[in-house]
């Protein structure tokens, strides 16, 4: 069929099935937006900032696992857009991303909004294109989906000059994509994942290490399986809470920089590590000297380059989670359970010592209270998104994640301004959950713009924010690491959070009680419209355990048992 | 794994499409490896690109190198030379006052010759080993060269 470049890409994206596209217009991709205009096989979101389009995507995609799309314009478009895509970039997330770009014969020239946008986005996209010409376009949009989804996901993007977008010609989108020089491995070699059970079976202290590519390979039910089977116990990364569920008893708890004891220890004494999807971040091995000493490594990843990057590993099995454990569970029949209780034993009475923990009050909230609370009155129903910062950490600490895409953040980049328009992409895929961003009063404010967008597009998402006065993360460092100099954290001059979200067609509640913090979240539910719960909370709390950057990981701060005394206030 | 750094000389080949070059070379840059020299042709007949890189680094930088170049999307093929003939060429320009008889022997010497005689230069050229091409370039010193022009290893496995 003869259609302009513009059509083309909507006609693309139906053909993906796409049904919900983020985006901004502007001089080079006006065209597209014209053809957008005259479809109606996707709605289109306007957000009212880039970064937020493509965040938006990115929590959709993250959500559903599908595809999340965005559209922006050339020049300052997409630049504005390069946050998200190097934000989807760090946590494997498939997006395709279009953007303008001047006419062909313009580009090199500096012409007005003319930027080098995959030159810009080569570090922080999977793969991304500019196109030349109208026939190569059906094939690149295809091939974009693809690359996106396939292997390990991630963001790519097409770069697409105006009078490509004007051109007639004719459209054929492919059934399939020939890309000779890519081929990811899903299978794992079998010989090695023999190997791998073997190593299983004569461990005394194993232990699985959960990573987000569990998540990105819908593993979770099988994870579980194998967990349950063998009774080994486990650990998961930020990135992979809820792949477990909280109740699962083999569930240590997460690791890392802000894990818990258990978890942490649990990693020190190990003697077979089981990686799933991990890649051993620095967040979460601490000093790598000290990192597992005792442990032979089984590492399960699709990406090659991830196994031996940072540890030496025993077994590398390159492949997709999924598909390797389809072949190793049966090979654990003969398991024998008994041989890993001593080890059981040990990590129970790990916990038991310094449980994830935290003292209550009854003067003002706690933040790890305001958490457990919303883990309480809304569980396993919600969605849970977040900013970056402490209360990022105390959610994921605290709140009982049951299953995966349940807890959406950002981990690799840790972008401050995620958490509001990604829960706008997670509400839009699933309206009828609870979409609820737990954030802070810094992170809130960098994105804030798109309280207009979830206003108007009816997107009813609750904004939880845990209002310290302080750019709470950075405070808490300066408080262990700076001897108290708090340089530029304090936000005592705050908005009117009430009326900043009424203006935006919002609601807004002040909350610094537990009886407001139940009345306004119920009213809020009901209410069906976005808005800002304002939380007081306790200013100086600070996330424990804690890892110093750069310490060995058996090494934690540990919280406090009862109230310090002469503590700041 | 060995900590020593060790040179070494990777061929890598790649759909011949605009932009792969920068692909690869962004990729050392951004991760902080070497590269110490670099050649890229197309390969004949085909619709393939041939890039030599000469570089540096201890036994895991190596292997990441390869499988971040296996990690882009047009790199087909990456060949860590082991058993290789390896060759490099560089031109050198002489005043030609100098004793041309002499720069000439040197030359054929290092499997080369003069190319080129103008009315105030001479060129000469050398392909051979990159060690040998050192050892060339290190005794034409004696001989005021004016310019000197390597090319990068190109290698082929054996
Ligand atoms: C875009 C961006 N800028 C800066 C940072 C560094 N940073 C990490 S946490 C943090 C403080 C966040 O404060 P807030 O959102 O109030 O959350 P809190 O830690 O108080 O819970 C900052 C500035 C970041 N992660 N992202």
């Amino acid at each position: 069929m003869q259609m302009s470049g513009a059509q083309m890409v909507c006609e693309a994206i139906i053909a993906e099935g796409v049904k919900t596209v983020f985006g901004y217009p502007g001089g080079a991709i006006m065209h597209v937006y014209d053809e957008i205009y005259k479809q109606d096989g996707f709605e289109h979101i306007l957000t009212r900032h880039e970064q937020a389009a493509v965040h938006a995507a990115d929590g959709y995609a993250r959500a559903t696992g599908e595809v999340g799309v965005a559209m922006v314009t050339s020049g300052p478009g997409f630049t504005n857009a390069v946050t998200g895509l190097a934000t989807a970039y760090m946590d494997s997330i498939p997006l395709v991303v279009i953007s303008g770009q001047v006419p062909l014969s313009l580009i090199g020239t500096d012409g007005f909004q003319e930027i080098d946008a995959v030159g810009i986005s080569r570090p922080c996209t999977k793969h991304n294109f500019l196109v030349r010409s109208l026939e190569e376009l059906p094939r690149i949009l295809k091939e974009a989906f693809y690359l996106a989804r396939s292997g390990r996901p991630g963001p790519i993007l097409v770069d697409i000059p105006k009078d490509i977008t004007v051109d007639i010609g004719e459209f054929n989108y492919p059934d399939s994509v020939h890309i000779p020089s890519y081929k990811p491995t899903y299978k794992g070699n079998n010989r090695q994942i023999e190997k791998a059970v073997e190593a299983i079976k004569k461990a005394k202290k194993p232990l699985l290490y959960i990573g987000g590519g569990a998540v990105l390979s819908n593993a979770y039910k099988l994870i579980r399986e194998l967990a349950e089977k063998t009774q080994i116990p486990a650990v998961e990364t930020l990135m992979a809470r809820g792949v477990m569920g909280a109740k699962n008893p083999l569930l240590l708890g997460m690791l890392g920089m802000h894990g818990n004891y258990a978890s942490n220890m649990a990693m020190s004494e190990t003697d077979l590590i089981i990686s799933l999807g991990a890649r051993f971040d620095d967040r979460v091995t601490g000093k790598l000297s000290e990192f597992a000493k005792y442990a032979d490594i089984i590492h399960v990843d699709i990406d090659p380059a991830n196994i031996a990057k940072l540890v030496d590993v025993d077994y590398p099995i390159v492949g997709d989670v999924s598909t390797v454990l389809k072949k190793m569970l049966p090979l654990l029949d003969d398991v024998n359970t008994a041989r890993y209780q001593a080890w059981r034993d040990i990590l129970k009475r790990y916990d038991e010592l310094h449980p994830q923990s935290y003292v209550d009050s009854d003067e003002v909230i706690k933040p790890q209270w305001a958490i457990e609370r919303l883990g309480e009155l809304v569980g396993e129903d919600a969605i849970i998104t977040s900013d970056v910062g402490q209360h990022q950490m105390w959610a994921a600490q605290h709140y009982p994640f049951d299953r995966p895409r349940q807890w959406i953040n950002s981990g690799g980049l840790g972008t401050m301004g995620f958490g509001l328009p990604a829960a706008i992409g997670a509400k839009r895929a699933y309206p009828e959950k609870t979409v609820i961003n737990i954030t802070g009063d810094g992170s809130i404010l960098m994105n804030v713009q798109e309280l207009i967008t979830a206003a108007e597009y009816k997107v009813p998402v609750i904004n939880v924010i845990l209002n310290n006065h302080f750019l709470g993360m950075v405070r808490q460092w300066q408080t262990f690491f700076y001897e108290k100099r708090y340089s530029e954290t304090d936000l005592s001059f705050q908005p009117n959070w009430k009326a900043l979200a009424e203006a935006c067609g919002g609601i807004g509640y002040d909350v610094t009680t537990k009886e407001e913090f139940d009345a306004a979240l119920e009213d809020a539910i009901k209410q069906n419209k976005v808005c800002f719960m304002n939380v007081a909370v306790n200013r100086f709390e600070n996330v424990l355990p804690m890892v110093p950057a750069g310490g060995a990981l058996f090494n934690m701060m540990l919280p406090p048992k009862t109230e310090e005394n002469g503590g700041e206030k | 794994m060995s900590d020593t750094n060790t040179r070494r000389v990777i061929s890598v080949i790649v759909m011949n499409e605009s932009s792969v070059l920068a692909r690869v070379t962004s990729m050392f840059a951004a991760r902080g490896y070497n590269i110490e020299s670099l050649t890229v042709a197309p390969i004949p007949n085909s619709d393939k690109s041939h890039i030599t890189i000469e570089t540096q680094g201890n036994a895991r930088v190596m292997e990441q190198i390869t499988k971040q170049l296996h990690k882009l999307i047009p790199v087909y093929k990456v060949i860590e030379h082991e058993e290789m003939v390896e060759k490099e060429m560089v031109l050198v320009k002489f005043p030609i006052a100098e004793n041309l008889s002499d720069i000439a022997s040197l030359a054929s010497a290092y499997n080369g010759g003069i190319v080129n005689v103008g009315k105030e230069m001479v060129v000469a050229q050398v392909a051979d080993e990159p060690r040998r091409v050192k050892h060339f370039i290190e005794a034409a010193e004696r001989y005021n060269p004016c310019e000197i022009v390597r090319g990068g290893v190109v290698a082929i496995e054996r």
